[in-house]
Order: C-alpha cells, then structure tokens, then sequence
C-alpha cells in the first residue's frame, strides 16, 4: 500500500471511529451523571455492570473506537512535529496497545466483578 | 521632502530580504488611500529603492498581497482607514515564501504546488470537435463555481499554520485549484490528480484551522474544498471512484 493510500485510510478510520466515539462519550456522560446522584461506590458500580453484556459490549465498542482513534491523532501530532525522530510508528503503536490492553481488561473486570 | 503634519501616516516597511529591519516613513493621509497607494507614494515620492510587486490595481491580477499589520492582505483593496492602529501601519512581505527584496516575494513555489497538484486543465476534444456541454445547475459544475475565483494572490498560503510548519504542504490554493478541476467535467487526468493531493503533503495535512477562508479577499473557501477533497480521496483509497482505485 502506498504512502498515500495508507494516510487516505487512516484519515477515514479516524474520522468513523471519531463518529462512534461521539455517540460514546455522550452516552458514558450520561451514565456518569445517572451514576454519581447519591454517590458513587464500587459496589453500586460492579452491581450494574457485572453480568452486563449490554454494558460490555457498549464499553468494548468505546474502547476499540479510541484504539483506532487516538493512535492516528498522535501519529499526525508526531510526524508534524519531530518528523526526523523516528518515533511516529513505535509510540502511536505502543498507545494503540496500551489502549486495546488496558481498555478490554477495565471491560473484562467490570463484567466478572474481578473473578477472573 | 515630507512635511510632518498631524494626519501623517507612520509607516514601518521592511527593507532587505530574508535579513532586514523595518524602516519608517511618513506618508501624507488621504480620504479613500488603499494600502498601495500608500507603499506607491513611499516608492515614488521618498524612496525610489524600495521594490515591491503590484499590476491591475483593481483586485484582479493578485500580485499585491503583503502582510499588513500582521495580516496577509490585498494592498489594493484594502483601505488604510480600516486597518490603521492609530496612526501606524506595517507593511511587510507574505509570510511562507522567500523574500526576494523588500515586498517582494519569490513566488516559484507557490506556483510549482499548483503544479505539483495537477492544478491544471487538460482535456482530450479539439477545435473540431463540438463544445462539451455542462449545465450551469449540474452539481459539479455548482462545486467548481464556489472555488473557481481565485486570482492567485498567495494570502491564503501566507496565511495557513500547516505550511508554516510542513514547507512541503501543497496549500490551499493549489489545493483548491485542484477541487476545481476534480470537477471539471472535461478534464481527464483525474486519477493522477487525486494521487497528487492524496499524502502526507495534500488535502489530509488540513488542520481546517479556516485561516484561508477568513483571510481570502476574493470570499472563496479553500477549507471547504479541500474537505471536498479530503472525502474524494479517502473514498478512493478505499472503496475507488468513478475514475478507478486510488
């Protein structure tokens, strides 16, 4: 793949994923705001996620929208700026990982309750 | 010799080239005085040395932008009354692009982008053959309109923080030029078009900060065509176009 066909793909990934990450945040804003009235306890928390596939695919979808999402903006950010370093390819893989990684496991523990 | 009076203009103009300073002068106000008026008085009246570039006078040619009180303008058509700062003024060249002397800029690059762009119309009919047809109400032809005024006066370029900050960037009006043709009917480089703005230095390097079309004297919008572009190209990498696969 060219280097222009690639960039062409990447800014339409961005930009789809960008649209899901939209209708995301408004909903995890919701949800925040439903969740904090009377406080908010782990407990509360894990009661209304664990068990949830609802909540799990909801969450999975919103962490698979900011692997794609965030990795492209930082590479852009990257390349604009220290283009010579080297570091665009390593550091915005390394972020989309750490996002996949760290996300599904938040996922993963929400829906268990930690069992596994 | 300038008498100083009240209703004097201060004028700070750059002098030199990539190195200089500005130097001030003293020009005279007049009811209705453009920006170049006011550099063509200091040229004829004062300082014969100073060098700068300018043709129609009339907003058409686009040979006379300069950077204005740190705005790029067209000195032609922009009145002293509306941009004055009290009684100063700072005229220097555009921003972006190598000073040659004084005002005056080396323009080559901005050109050779155009070209870089596929900026430029090519057909395949000849004189014998009948006119192409295209309805003025066609959405391509609506599209083309929008963006089909510029007069190549480099405000924009001299504007847009990404070429400030990626000197290879093709810029918006080599960019918009290119949106234009896209929709261009007759024109049948299309695909080698498309590859031109696709990339690291094409429309995707946009930030849509919008500074071209706040600064574009002619009211086109160069943000707006090269989104047109943006989409263009990234449907073609990835699903094609009606003139094949990126």
């Amino acid at each position: 793949m060219s280097q222009a066909v690639l960039q062409a793909k990447l800014w339409y990934a961005q930009r789809i994923s960008a649209m899901v990450l939209g209708v995301c945040v408004a909903i995890h804003l919701a949800i925040i705001f439903y969740a904090i009235r009377g406080g908010l306890t782990a407990q509360e928390i894990l009661g209304r996620t664990q068990g949830n596939l609802g909540f799990a695919i909801f969450y999975e979808i919103f962490v698979l929208a900011c692997f794609v999402h965030a990795p492209i903006g930082v590479a852009n950010i990257l390349q604009e700026n220290i283009p010579q370093a080297g570091m665009t390819k390593p550091i915005s893989w390394l972020l989309a990982l750490l996002i996949l990684i760290l996300g599904t496991t938040a996922v993963i523990g929400l829906y268990t309750g930690g069992a596994i | 010799m300038t008498p100083m009076s009240n209703t004097d203009l201060k004028v700070k103009v750059w002098r030199g080239a990539e190195q200089g300073e500005f130097v001030e002068y003293l020009v005279p106000r007049n009811p209705n005085q453009t920006v170049l008026d006011v550099v063509t008085y200091i040229q004829r009246k004062i300082d014969p040395t100073l060098s700068y570039r300018f043709a129609c006078r009339v907003g058409m040619c686009g040979s006379c932008a300069m950077t204005v009180n740190g705005v790029a303008r067209w000195t032609c058509r922009t009145h002293v009354s509306k941009i004055v700062e009290g009684d100063s003024l700072e005229i220097a060249p555009l921003n972006n692009l190598p000073v040659i002397k004084d005002l005056a800029t080396d323009m080559r690059e901005f050109f050779n982008k155009w070209k870089g762009a596929v900026g430029f119309f090519k057909g395949n009919q000849t004189r014998h053959d009948d006119f192409a047809k295209v309805e003025p109400q066609s959405e391509e032809r609506q599209l083309a309109n929008a963006g089909i005024e510029c007069i190549g006066c480099g405000v924009c370029y001299a504007s847009c923080e990404v070429v400030k900050s990626r000197p290879n960037y093709l810029g918006p009006a080599a960019l918009n030029r290119a949106w234009t043709l896209t929709n261009d009917v007759r024109d049948v480089q299309q695909l080698d078009r498309l590859r031109a703005v696709a990339g690291d230095e094409g429309c995707h390097a946009c930030h849509s900060h919008g500074s071209c079309t706040e600064r574009c004297p002619n009211a086109l919008s160069p943000t707006a065509s090269i989104s047109g572009l943006k989409k263009l190209v990234a449907r073609a990498a990835v699903r094609g176009s009606k003139w094949g696969k990126l």
